[in-house]
């Protein structure tokens, strides 16, 4: 009974759904002010406010409301005469996107019951789950494949609209209607897609013996919780879109709009931040390659909505504090909607052969193909319809805080188009019959030197004031961390001579980058300084962290591959790495072979213990590496085959600051969170401020 | 700048921005991207040498041989016509790498026809799968070692 109940919960999951878009837009048409311009005008004056400031701190006018029935008559502003109160329509809106979700997540939770319960009538089940299966892959199992992971997307695109319509109280209510239509639109594209053509719940009767058992390299803890951490940066970047969509029906585009989408774009952005980061470490110790990042389009599939979301993340903030790139930024929002987009289709079409390609269905594909054309085409019209009712925000010189930004979005744009091409030209030239491969070598060559552009621009960037910036003095602010950069220069060439121009330069750009990084909070007081400052300079710290990671890596790194015998030792780095046994080993679902290493450096030794696996079901050979994290990198170590001669294969790596790439990685990330907690405090304090004044 | 003219300015730089784009893309595919041929394309184009490129077939029977290293392996790859290609490679090989199956390698062509193997990716197509799935990619298979 428990798959039928979670068909029927999806079903009037998206019944609901439909039934949001229509009431949205009923309910957006009905709110339609008599006379058009005027009206708009009287709305603009909640949103956009005075010309002179718009600086949310000082002006808690320009959105937030009191909580109490939509407060316009609290406005302060002669709304409440052309804008009639929201009707019975507008009002069932909100509770409808409420229960939307929760028979979405009902249907993710009776979905999740099955697996385990390892209910084998159950085709998705009997696919990808076995009885024998550990109890947390049974879990995860129920979104590591492709039914299950559509299920957990619009789930939480399902939440993501709940969590809209209950929270957001500052925007202009006729945006936000129009923006939960626009929500249940792209939800609906997903629930058919789910009930045509990929329906998690199908029975299989007879129902088998067994089940088929979950690919082995998905057999990680690292799974639980890689695929859904990605899944809500795509969905924060559609509610993103969603808030973009809506502004531009009503013709709202403003700082309030920005304001109102901005802790989404920055949620969104941390998701992908730590998946992308996540993944990388992934690869990294599960595929036992000793590389961080392949240039696999299933990774350039996030890194793409993560670029997107980045100059996103950027614009939405410029035009927040100073109302200008407003076209700007919502062609931003529907170029990174369609990367996330585009991710999905790449990696859910099986167009791809990959580990995250779970299969391949024509069908599934054309169908994901034509949501997507879709999706985007209708942006890209809205888009196109509606720009010219985008009025020209502020002006601002070039040289300021920015004109930097837009040099940010500059460059992260020809970083996102060499991506893009390069992930798609392979398969554009098969369709033309021509095989070609495009891998690191075209990415580092082509997307490196711009990476390290913006890199520098990064480092400009913070240091320069808003509108207008004398370049002398700018000169002056950057001169401490130029400096630092160039003491680099000396060091690295006197400790390490002979080094690549990349590492040298990324080294270089590491040291003088994370020092202007941190000059923003020179001279502050650090404690009276606002969260959302310190979220940026940890960010871009973190993103300094993780380069000199990479550069360090692709320098200094050591590699031995070896045949030994039992007894040897190899030495490798700073290490004398002894093979000191070679034993069966079994675990619940495997057996394997297992090696023992002993690393000594100076005087201090570990033991590693990599494996070469052999999994039941399916039956499948997999290597686990054996990585040992000391402070200054790591020992990274592989166990092959073995000969005739009684030799076994051993690959070691000594990984110096390798490690740092993820320590950045997740810095960033957390600079993200600091900055969404310190925007949403600050929104809340201001809010409740003008709340009291209201009563007062 | 002028008030007026910003709006241009900015549209201009995105324009130049996606179009610097496209040309960078371009000349860098131009040298980097890695053609796929299989034994018949070399035997009927002549051997690609001086760039990378990616070759694949079938791992014949009997070829492979182990170097005194341990470490180094040489083998065979031919397809359905009746040319081959010798394949050398040092490092670990993918489970899924043994005679009679498809292999496709990454590297290099030596000057004397040799080719000379950086990656060997047998692991797409038949390790990351569970077998059940195996008759739906089978035509992926076949069309990337055709």
């Amino acid at each position: 009974m428990i798959a039928e109940a979670g068909l029927g919960a999806l079903w009037l999951a998206a019944a609901f759904s439909l039934l949001q878009l229509i009431l949205g837009w009923m309910a957006v048409r009905e709110c339609l002010p008599i006379g058009d311009g005027e009206g708009d005008h009287a709305k603009h004056g909640g949103g956009v406010g005075g010309e002179a400031e718009t600086i949310p701190l000082r002006h808690p006018s320009g959105g937030p409301r009191p909580h109490l029935a939509m407060g316009r008559h609290v406005d302060g502003y002669s709304v409440s005469v052309e804008e009639p109160a929201p009707s019975d329509v507008a009002r069932l809106v909100r509770p409808i996107a409420i229960v939307q979700a929760v028979f979405a997540g009902l249907a993710f939770l009776l979905l999740i019951q099955l697996f385990l319960r390892t209910d084998l009538s159950v085709e998705l089940v009997a696919a990808n789950s076995h009885s024998m299966k550990p109890w947390l892959y049974k879990f995860a199992g129920a979104w590591g494949n492709h039914e299950g992971s559509m299920l957990l997307w619009v789930t939480v695109l399902a939440l993501a609209g709940a969590a809209v319509a209950l929270l957001e109280r500052s925007l202009n209510e006729r945006t936000l209607l129009a923006t939960l239509a626009a929500q249940a639109f792209i939800g609906l594209g997903f629930y058919a897609f789910l009930l045509f053509a990929s329906n998690p719940f199908r029975r299989l009767l007879p129902a088998p013996v067994e089940g088929n058992g979950l690919n082995p390299l998905l057999q990680d803890p690292g799974l639980a919780f890689h695929p859904p951490t990605l899944y809500f940066g795509y969905v924060g970047i559609s509610v993103a879109f969603s808030f973009a969509v809506g502004a531009l029906i009503t013709r709202d585009v403003g700082p309030a709009f920005a304001r109102a989408m901005r802790p989404w774009v920055l949620a969104a952005w941390i998701f992908l931040t730590v998946g992308i980061t996540a993944g990388s470490y992934w690869a990294y110790y599960e595929l036992g390659w000793g590389g961080w990042w392949f240039w696999d389009p299933v990774e350039n599939a996030s890194l793409m909505p993560w670029l997107a979301a980045t100059a996103l993340l950027h614009s939405v903030t410029v035009l927040a504090t100073r109302d200008s790139l407003r076209a700007w930024t919502v062609m931003l929002a529907v170029v990174a909607f369609s990367m996330s987009m585009i991710g999905t289709f790449l990696v859910r079409s099986g167009i791809l052969t990959s580990v995250h390609a779970f299969a391949v269905d024509p069908k599934r594909g054309a169908f994901i193909l034509i949501l997507l054309a879709l999706y985007i085409g209708g942006a890209l019209t809205l888009f196109g319809v509606r720009v010219g009712t985008v009025k020209e925000g502020s002006q601002f010189e070039v040289a300021s805080r920015e004109g930097a930004l837009v040099l940010n979005n500059l460059l992260l744009t020809v970083l996102l188009g060499l991506v893009l091409i390069g992930t798609l030209y392979p398969l554009v030239t098969e369709a033309i019959g021509v095989k070609v491969s495009v891998g690191p070598p075209y990415f580092n060559s082509a997307a490196g030197p711009i990476g390290l552009l913006l890199v520098v621009a990064m480092a400009v960037g913070p240091l320069l004031r808003w509108r207008r910036d004398r370049l002398k003095e700018a000169g002056r602010r950057l001169a401490v961390p130029a400096a630092i950069g160039l003491l680099a220069v000396a060091l690295v060439v006197l400790l390490a001579p002979g080094i690549g121009l990349l590492p040298l330069l990324g080294l270089v750009l590491a040291f003088g980058v994370g020092a202007a990084s941190v000059a923003p909070l020179w001279r502050r007081n650090l404690r009276r300084t606002p969260l959302f400052l310190w979220g940026m300079v940890i960010a871009h710290v973190g993103i300094a962290v993780s380069l000199a990671g990479m550069a360090a890596e692709s320098a200094f790194t050591r590699e031995k591959l070896v045949a030994a015998r039992v007894g040897e030792t190899i030495p490798v780095g700073p290490y004398q790495v002894r093979f000191a046994a070679v034993e069966p080993v079994a675990g619940p679902n495997w057996t394997a072979i297992e090696a023992t290493l002993t690393a000594t450096r100076g005087g201090r030794t570990f033991q590693l213990h990599p494996q070469s696996r052999l999994f039941s079901a399916p039956p499948t050979e997999t290597s686990e590496t054996a990585i040992q994290t000391v402070l200054d990198g790591q020992l990274y170590t592989v166990l092959g085959k073995s000969d005739e001669a009684g030799r076994w294969q051993l690959r070691l790596w000594w990984k110096p600051f390798v490690t740092l790439i993820w320590l950045g990685g997740f810095l960033v990330a957390l600079g993200g969170l600091l900055a969404l907690i310190g925007r949403v405090w600050r929104a809340w304090r201001s809010r409740r401020r003008s709340f009291e004044e209201a009563w007062a | 700048m002028k008030r007026k003219n910003q709006r241009l300015a900015l549209l201009l730089a995105a324009a130049a921005a996606v179009v610097a784009a496209v040309l960078l893309a371009m000349s860098a595919l131009k040298d980097q991207a890695a053609y796929f041929y299989t034994p018949g394309d070399v035997a009927r184009q002549g051997v690609p040498t001086g760039r990378a490129v990616r070759i694949g077939g079938m791992v014949q029977t009997g070829s492979i041989r182990r170097a005194a290293d341990g470490v180094t392996i040489d083998f065979v790859v031919g397809d359905e016509t009746p040319h081959t290609i010798p394949v050398r490679y040092r490092g670990i090989v993918p489970d899924l790498f043994k005679e009679k199956s498809g292999v496709v390698a990454e590297g290099r062509f030596e000057a004397g026809g040799r080719f000379v193997a950086t990656e060997i990716l047998a692991k797409h197509d038949e390790n990351y799968r569970p077998p059940v799935l195996d008759a739906n990619t089978g035509e992926h298979k076949s069309r990337s070692l055709k």
